[in-house]
């Protein structure tokens, strides 16, 4: 379960902001800290983007090492964390455009995707879905669902819903306003229901499996 | 209220956002008598429920250990060079 960050209260300075002083006093074992707290969060980010293992570890190290060259930039007025996810997100980007050759990789890209704007499965799914499949079969069928939204929509899900930032906070990360953020979450987050539904679905007859599409006039 | 009017408002419901009381009313009225809402809002909180808690990207300790010793010394190195 990923380790969601109490978000210090206004006039309370939170823990990171001594950590980050202490760096640019010449501390490095303040850094090492920094990175043993982040390092779990930073390496999951990378990979629900990049959806590559080596890529992942590439980002994580590139990433933090970054962070560490350009901590004078670091200008306190965001947290250290939001400011350290943006950089893995910028990172994570490159390589997935290194990957996809000649083909252009940005937060942007499939916006235009209609797809599960509309719900159109509409059957109920089972209680307790998951124990229908063993720990590996369920890892490997929600891999395969979030690896097939648009690197635009994983992203914000992966920041806002499996990560636990604040929508304010992944649209400080990702450089988009807060409409923007909402109205991905809310495709993502339909998408990826839709997809999961075909594992998920009640056992029963066929007719129930196919209730038509939502009526806007109801 | 109509489904596409309750869908505008879903993540709100699920994040339980500030929402106004009448706004809160009118969706949870909705939801009472629109059989294919109810599942879509059910069916969306189960999706992020299940993602948030399977670790699907865990970095296993060994793995951890070395990138983190490989981030030290590549900062400590870069630490010697001037920083």
């Amino acid at each position: 379960m990923p380790i969601i960050q109490p978000i210090a209260s206004e006039g309370e300075q939170h823990p990171d902001v001594a950590l980050v002083e202490r760096v640019r006093g010449g501390d490095v074992s303040a850094y090492d800290t920094l990175v043993r707290k982040y390092e779990r969060q930073i390496f999951r980010i990378a990979l629900h983007i990049t959806q590559n293992r080596e890529d992942a570890e590439d980002v994580m190290q590139d990433a933090f090492l970054k962070a560490y060259q350009k901590l004078d930039q670091f200008q306190g007025n965001s947290k250290f964390y939001t400011w350290l996810v943006r950089i893995a997100v910028n990172e994570s980007l490159m390589r997935l455009r290194k990957r996809r050759t000649g083909k252009m990789v940005s937060i942007d890209e499939d916006m235009e995707t209609e797809e599960g704007s509309v719900p159109r499965d509409l059957a109920d799914w089972a209680p307790n879905p998951e124990q229908n499949y063993n720990q590996s079969e369920l890892a490997e069928i929600l891999r395969k669902t979030v690896q097939g939204l648009p690197p635009g929509f994983r992203v914000v899900f992966a920041l806002r819903d499996v990560e636990g930032l604040s929508t304010e906070e992944t649209a400080e990360t990702l450089g988009l306003s807060i409409p923007a953020v909402k109205s991905r979450l809310l495709r993502a987050r339909l998408q990826l229901r839709e997809r999961l539904s075909r594992y998920f679905h009640k056992k029963t007859g066929p007719a129930d499996m196919a209730l038509g599409e939502m009526r806007a006039d109801k | 209220m109509t489904c596409t009017e309750f869908l505008a408002h879903l993540d709100e419901l699920i994040d339980n956002d500030t929402l106004t009381a009448e706004t809160r009313a009118e969706l949870e009225q909705h939801l009472h008598k629109c059989g294919h809402c109810e599942v879509v809002y059910d069916t969306t909180r189960k999706t992020i429920e299940i993602y948030r808690s399977h670790e699907l990207y865990d970095l296993p300790d060994a793995l951890r250990d070395r990138l983190h010793a490989a981030i030290m010394s590549r900062c400590k190195s870069r630490c010697k060079n001037g920083c």
